[in-house]
């Protein structure tokens, strides 16, 4: 039991982040204003949970798939832009249609005639229809339930800090929410509904960050009343670094994990986590923090926040 | 904070082991369960659809359809009270009236004589009824509204909570006849809920044909045998015109396109007492059979043995399914259904008249369907990567924090079997995502531990001892551990409400994931330290400062 351990992170560092807070600015700056460009012109492969239309994930029975014998016989069936590729496995091809047009109903029998186009052959390993009610009711949950995350976020950060602060930890989410987006516009990954349950964690995750390093900012604004705020920010968040590190550390093993073994289902759902958890690390750090020294902070903390829950009496 | 009272100790443990005891039963082998007690068999994971396979499908009810069924009801009524009075042979109180025409929404008529106006006005108030009152005693209003136009026209409209309540009832009729279909089919606990004003959810996990069950499902399946006037001829077909009192019908049998049969149905799919399918001896293809209850039995006798020779006509949902000649008397109530079956829509026909009809068909708007044996790869998938991740969390907390990593490691193991546990005791429902979501907390879970271990770090560096150090290493990062919680906790939530299926199984496990992973970190890895600290003769602690 004489194991102490490894100090992965150097103690005492003394990383001037604060200074570096141009660069990083102009960095995210450029990064978000690209994510943004992409986002209009190129857009996001949505997945039929948004635009509807049928997605068939099929095995073949007997050995590898034939590609172009699939892609042949259901692009013969005419049903507008159809999607054929391998997936996962050489017996797996997954077949995209769009939404078809007419009732609800139409994307039902584009399904049958696809099931026996491919008859006996194929094994229906996934299939997913959507149509266009539920794909529209669907964007519109999605965008509310982002939306609603970041206010309800807002207030939780005011009432437990100062205005300040609800609006660096802001600022830090929507820049991590566009840098997701824009390397699912820029890489063309299936943006799903699943994908957006992955940006709502990645809020809680960065703010989960963002909170620990502002925690600290607030001590310290009550322990150091006389140091500038720069200082005592960069201190802020060299104490708090070894934190930011062994948890990033850990959850990206995790997520890594599941990333490559966990499947093709939801390869594209851990992507965007692993993503976020590091934008949201480095925007915590650079974003959220030189924030507040834009913005100013209330500098006499006594008697407030923190004092909630107790504290021991003696400090150091 | 170091200091827990005996009881402290045994809520703690209690909680701990109460996990560990919920997750247990997930490692039986699905051969062995039968031996085990009923409770422990409960006590497992409730896979999703799509880690078990089976279909998920959110159904809506036409209620364009249900509402112009209700228009027509509507305009029999009207005609009926501006009939008048029937007294003796003769009736009084008769409105003359044209244009009475169902629209879209509303029925409209026009009193031949202006001056009837406010009598056909009147009689057409009769027809308005109050609705019953709602379970919290609030009146909702009338069963229809009644107006005069300023053109000299009558119109009557069902009122808006009457169309609510008859779309609710029918919905909710619907949701028993779907749970006898499906049941019918062989399925084992499908899941039929009511989603909003005209939806169903039906989750049927297992079930390895989905088209059968689609085919099932939708169908509304209305049935009613009517005499057949006569075979509609190519103009009657096309303009749909005939005389009161009949209808016609498009037809699937070979012998006519349309026929005009009698309005007044001889018996209904209500008469069935039931239905199944078969092959008949006579032709060797498939048909359904059925037996009457022993009112329509009677009925059906009646009206057979008075139109011996006559053809009659089964209609299914409006069409025509096959029209055949009346050969004798039918008294024993039971009879069959030619048509062009194949076996396997001969035994659809069959479940659906034995489970009843739907007021109107159903539409699928959502179908996510997931093989079973896809569904078996994800687990197998799932469960490697969430073995491999713990794996590689419990190497580097270890090799981080030495002894204290110890802890956090065995507060991990259980944060996860209370995690599984907690899942298995409330039912909720495991999906992909969801495993992702276990995954995760597994890194995320640590953070807490890491919070308060960096803390004890920085007490040490600043010379205190090891007792203080912990002490307000936990205290300090109390605060901290809450708020970042307490901000992804509120993110889970709002995961859950936007959630549909699979999305919200993450949700339900990021949130489980986070209360147990601060009860784990904050209270039972202080309860191992305080233990460590008081067998500890050095009071010294194993960790690079």
């Amino acid at each position: 039991m004489a194991f102490k351990g490894i100090n992965f992170v150097p103690r005492g560092t003394k990383i001037p982040f604060i200074s570096m807070r141009n660069i990083a600015f102009i960095l995210s700056g450029i990064a978000m204003i690209a994510s943004i460009a992409l986002f209009s012109t190129k857009g996001l492969n949505y997945g039929i949970d948004f635009i509807g239309g049928t997605s068939i994930e099929v095995r073949h029975k007997a050995g590898p798939a034939d590609i172009a014998d699939v892609r042949g016989k259901v692009g013969a069936l005419g049903f507008g832009d159809v999607q054929v590729q391998q997936f996962n496995d050489p017996r797996d091809v997954l077949v995209r249609i769009e939404l078809q047009s007419g009732d609800e109903e139409a994307n039902q029998k584009a399904l049958d005639k696809i099931k026996v186009t491919l008859g006996d052959a194929y094994e229906f390993r996934n299939t997913e229809v959507i149509g266009p009610t539920v794909s529209g009711e669907l964007t519109q949950a999605g965008i509310i339930a982002v939306i609603t995350a970041i206010i309800v976020v807002l207030i939780y950060i005011w009432l437990r800090f100062e205005w300040q602060f609800s609006l660096g930890a802001v600022v830090a989410l929507v820049h991590d929410i566009v840098l997701t987006i824009g390397i699912f516009s820029l890489l063309q990954l299936e943006f799903t509904l699943s994908i957006i349950a992955a940006l709502l964690t990645i809020v809680g995750y960065s703010l989960n960050d963002t909170v620990v390093v502002y925690d600290r900012v607030r001590e310290n604004l009550r322990k150091f009343k006389k140091m500038p705020l720069n200082e005592l920010l960069d201190v802020s968040i060299n104490e708090t670094l070894s934190r930011t590190i062994l948890t990033s550390v850990t959850t990206l093993i995790a997520l890594v994990s599941l990333f490559v073994f966990g499947g093709e289902v939801i390869r594209g759902f851990v992507f965007a986590m692993i993503w976020g958890v590091l934008v949201g690390t480095y925007s915590s750090i650079f974003i959220a923090s030189p924030v507040l020294l834009l913005v100013g902070v209330k500098r006499d903390w006594s008697g407030l926040g923190g004092a909630k829950f107790k504290e021991p009496s003696g400090t150091v | 904070m170091l200091h827990f009272s005996r009881w402290k100790t045994f809520i703690v443990w209690g909680f701990a082991l109460l996990g560990v005891f919920c997750a247990a039963p997930n490692l039986i082998p699905e051969k062995d369960l039968a031996k085990y007690p009923q409770f422990v068999q409960n006590l497992r994971l409730n896979l999703g659809l799509d880690l078990r396979g089976g279909s998920h499908l959110l159904l809506q009810m036409d209620k364009d359809l249900l509402i112009e069924k209700q228009i027509k009801i509507l305009r029999g009524n009207v005609r009926t009270a501006l009939r008048g009075k029937r007294e003796g042979s003769a009736r009084t109180g008769a409105i003359r009236y044209r244009d009475l025409s169902a629209k879209k929404d509303r029925v409209e008529f026009k009193p031949s004589d202006p001056a009837d106006l406010e009598k056909a006005y009147q009689a057409a108030r009769t027809l308005i009824q109050p609705l019953p009152s709602t379970s919290f005693g609030t009146t909702p209003g009338n069963n229809v509204d009644v107006e005069k136009t300023a053109d000299g026209r009558i119109v009557v409209k069902p009122s808006e909570p009457a169309i609510t309540a008859k779309i609710s009832s029918s919905i909710d009729s619907a949701i028993e006849v779907v749970r006898r279909r499906v049941d019918a089919l062989g399925t084992t606990e499908p899941s039929i809920q009511r989603q909003g004003e005209d939806r169903i959810l039906l989750q049927v996990p297992g079930f390895d044909d989905p088209d059968k069950l689609k085919a099932v499902v939708k169908q509304a399946a209305v049935l009613s045998f009517h005499l057949v006037v006569r075979p509609a001829n190519a103009e009657e077909a096309a303009d749909g015109l005939t005389e009161p009192g009949t209808t016609i019908y498009p037809s699937k049998d070979q012998y006519s396109s349309h026929y005009i049969l009698e309005d007044e149905p001889l018996i209904t799919g209500a008469d069935l007492a039931n239905a199944r399918q078969e092959i008949s001896p006579q032709t060797s293809r498939p048909v359904v059979s059925f037996r009457l209850n022993s009112r329509g039995a009677v009925r059906f006798g009646d009206v057979t043995a008075a139109n011996v020779g006559r053809p009659f006509a089964i209609v299914l949902d409006g069409e025509v399914i096959s029209a055949p000649t009346i050969q004798e008397a039918i008294t024993g109530g039971s009879g069959q259904i030619s048509g062009n079956f194949t076996v396997s829509t001969a035994d659809d026909l069959a479940i659906l008249l034995r489970s009843g009809s739907l007021e109107a068909p159903l539409t699928i708007l959502e179908e996510r369907t997931v093989d079973a044996s896809l569904g078996a790869d994800s687990i197998a998938a799932g469960k490697l990567a969430a073995i491999i991740g713990l794996v590689g969390v419990v190497a580097f907390i270890l090799l981080a924090y030495g002894t204290f990593g110890l802890y956090a490691n065995i507060a991990l193991l259980i944060n996860i079997s209370m995690i599984i546990g907690a899942l298995s005791l409330l039912q909720a429902t495991l999906t992909l995502p969801g495993i992702a979501g276990i995954v995760l907390t597994m890194g995320m879970a640590v953070d807490a531990n890491v919070l308060i271990f960096e803390r004890i770090r920085e007490e040490l560096r600043a010379g205190k001892t090891a007792i203080s150090a912990i002490e307000s290493g936990y205290s300090r990062a109390l605060s901290t551990i809450l708020d970042a919680n307490i901000t992804t906790f509120l993110a889970a939530i709002i995961l859950f409400w936007l959630g549909s299926g699979p999305v919200s199984g993450f949700a339900v496990t990021l949130s489980i994931g986070i209360i147990t992973s601060v009860f784990t970190a904050f209270v039972l890895t202080r309860w191992l330290v305080a233990w460590w600290l008081r067998l500890q003769s050095s009071k010294t602690i194993d960790m690079p400062i």
